[in-house]
């Protein structure tokens, strides 16, 4: 029994899980909510992170422009944004459901679409840099958007624009959204493991050993990359406009691009799990988020110390992360051959990297 | 909009201003020419982009600041905050960037990332959120009628930078430390094979530039003011200086940290001070777009 033959019996679990969470626990749902949108975050940053080497400080940009997108979608539909921006904060503004649903559904794809087309655009521009350059270029993007928002009156500038109130009961909102989050969260997963084991994951992977010889071997290295990235973007907007919508309210320099909380956080959870494997990020999501949620009240104004103490223990002394770190103490679990034994069937899919990697090319 | 057209109509209609602000510009852009002397250093010596340089920045500041308070000639603040901060540089690099120089660029950057955060949440508890400055007291001259202002505490900011870049180039150039430096930039198997401790050379230029970031800061909190929060925007700058200039090429860095003086102060003029900001970001992507362009040039890659 190892880990490979178990993986289809972990998913099956992980759905039972997912679904009675929320009705074991109903008083927790909204932060289970948010630890399913933090597994999106460090599956997402994972594709380009651990895969592909290419490490970005600016996936938040995604997250932030779905957020923005399925907002002036949603209330574009019936209204003026203008218009409703300026008023929002004197008279209330009613969505019938017919409405609501439509808007939401609307701008949920719009989302999807918009940051994927946003993330073929950003990709030209950035992926001509490489290592430290691409993750200042990124975090320039993400820390620009930011900037422009909170200039730009149409969206509410700095003070942000309040969504579409959900009708329904409060109970049956958090379940609907945790639901959602949580759907999106498994696509996710799924998605990715038939995606690894694709052409386009060894590709990739290609690309994060050595790029110049990828590119020797005749790969387009470039439309890997951009694909990589619509990818992940495709998804970070979709999380984005859920969690807009879930949260009802939408600002844009603490919850649309927040470059020092959620978007260092998905890069703290995947070292933490383990760069470049399936499940590293989910284990590190699950890890940090547990500890943050416990721990977080009790350092009175210190969190943030405490976290930039975390960001440099984990980087400096436990890079490999928790899944790197079992498979390097028990790779035959994993399916991973050590040394030359019988001869057995090659039936290996997954690509794992031990040692942590490093970047010749820059 | 109307407001950039009518600022850019005044610089028009009084050509003296833009004087003015090319005095004012290159005043300060001494004070980030030295800083990004710094950052060049370390990331061509060691290889590490440092981006807690601008949070080094602010401590320095928040020395002199302090010192300032206690009554204590602010000019007195920069040899104070020169040894300190060499003291806290050479704590951080035994204890943090010496265990990651070996590892991958984007380790190190992260590394340093972690540090700045602790920085800049340490000084916001510490000292709270407001802006700050350390006052000398010094005399302002004006001249074509009042057109042109000049603070003394600017122009000896200006000198002050003068003085240590000119020490420090000339610490680099001929000291038998400064020689080990530059060999071991230059190839550190090289340099070890040849007798150099590279372990020290890197730990003695990590602290030289925490220490020249100290001086730094003790003349912002002179010249500008200090805030917790505003060593990011201090690393952003220096880093779009050394990445126009290159890092191996000196006289390169000093002209674009005067140049990203001028750009700004000019820059802050026409659009208002509340872009000073995104002002900064847009120049670092156009600086990177730029540079990726010439690579592509250099690079022939399979579209």
């Amino acid at each position: 029994m190892n880990a490979t033959s178990l993986q289809p019996l972990i998913f099956w679990l992980l759905l039972l899980v997912g679904i009675a969470a929320p009705l074991l626990f109903p008083d927790y749902s909204n932060q289970l909510a948010v630890l399913w949108l933090m597994v999106i975050f460090a599956l997402t940053w994972d594709i380009l992170g651990g895969q592909m080497g290419y490490n970005s400080l600016g996936n938040i940009f995604f997250f932030g422009a779905g957020m923005y997108i399925a907002a002036v979608v949603q209330i574009g539909l019936f209204y003026d944004v203008g218009m409703y921006t300026s008023a929002g904060r004197t008279t209330h503004i009613v969505f019938t459901h017919a409405q609501y649903f439509t808007g939401f559904v609307l701008g949920l794809a719009a989302a999807g679409i918009g940051s994927a087309l946003l993330a073929l655009i950003i990709g030209w521009i950035v992926f001509g840099l490489r290592g430290p350059y691409f993750a200042i270029g990124t975090l320039g993007v993400a820390v620009a958007a930011a900037e422009l928002m909170a200039s730009w009156e149409w969206v509410g500038a700095a003070s942000g624009i309040s969504l579409p109130v959900f009708p329904g009961e409060p109970e049956f909102q958090k379940l609907f959204f945790y639901l959602l989050l949580f759907a999106l969260a498994f696509v996710l997963l799924v998605f990715l493991r038939w995606l690894y084991a694709t052409n386009f994951g060894l590709a990739v992977n290609a690309i994060r050993d050595d790029e110049e010889k990828a590119e020797a071997m005749g790969l387009h290295t470039r439309r890997y990359k951009r694909t990589a990235l619509v990818i992940a973007a495709f998804f970070l907007g979709i999380a984005g406009a859920m969690f807009g919508n879930m949260i009802g309210f939408i600002e844009p320099r603490d919850i649309a691009f927040p470059t020092t909380t959620f978007n260092i956080f998905m890069v703290l959870m995947v070292l933490l799990g383990g760069k470049g494997t399936l499940w590293g990020p989910v284990v590190g999501a699950v890890i940090f988020h547990v500890i943050k949620e416990v721990t977080w009240t009790y350092f009175l104004g210190w969190q943030f110390i405490a976290l930039g103490l975390l960001i440099v223990i984990i980087v400096v002394y436990f890079q490999q992360g928790v899944v790197g770190w079992l498979m390097e103490r028990y790779p035959e679990r994993f399916g991973i051959r050590v040394a030359p034994k019988e001869k057995e069937e090659p039936t290996v899919r997954m690509e794992i990297h031990l040692a942590p990697h490093s970047e010749g090319a820059e | 909009m109307d407001q950039i057209i009518s600022n850019i109509s005044i610089l028009k209609a009084a050509p003296i201003f833009n004087l003015g602000l090319l005095i004012d510009g290159l005043l300060i852009g001494s004070i980030f020419a030295l800083a990004a002397y710094g950052l060049a250093l370390v990331w061509g010596v060691m290889n590490v982009k440092n981006l807690a340089q601008g949070d080094f920045i602010m401590i320095g500041g928040y020395l002199t600041w302090n010192l300032s308070r206690l009554g204590v000639e602010p000019l007195l603040g920069v040899p104070i905050a020169f040894v300190t901060l060499w003291c806290i540089g050479w704590i951080i690099y035994r204890a943090v960037v010496s265990k990651v120089i070996a590892r991958d660029l984007f380790t190190s950057l992260l590394a340093t990332f972690g540090i700045a955060i602790v920085i800049q949440q340490s000084l916001n508890l510490a000292f709270g959120p407001d802006t700050q400055s350390a006052n000398a007291d010094l005399p302002t001259w004006q001249f074509a009628n009042g057109l042109i202002t000049v603070t003394s505490t600017r122009l000896i900011g200006f000198v002050c930078a003068a003085i240590l870049a000119t020490t420090v180039i000339l610490f680099m150039k001929n000291s038998r430390i400064g020689q080990a430096i530059r060999a071991t930039a230059q190839d550190a198997r090289a340099a070890r094979v040849l007798g150099i401790d590279t372990e020290k050379v890197y730990a003695f230029t990590f602290s030289l530039n925490a220490a020249i970031c100290g001086a730094t800061g003790a003349l912002v909190a002179m010249v500008w003011n200090v805030q917790p929060f505003m060593g990011t925007t201090y690393s952003i700058r220096l880093f779009v200086v050394v990445t126009a200039a290159g890092f191996g090429n000196l006289p390169g860095v000093i002209a674009a940290g005067f140049g990203m003086g001028v750009f700004e102060q000019f820059g802050g003029f026409i659009l208002g001070a509340q872009y000073q900001q995104a002002l900064i970001v847009l120049l670092l992507l156009i600086v990177l777009t730029v540079r990726q362009l010439q690579q592509l040039r250099e690079r022939q890659a399979v579209q």
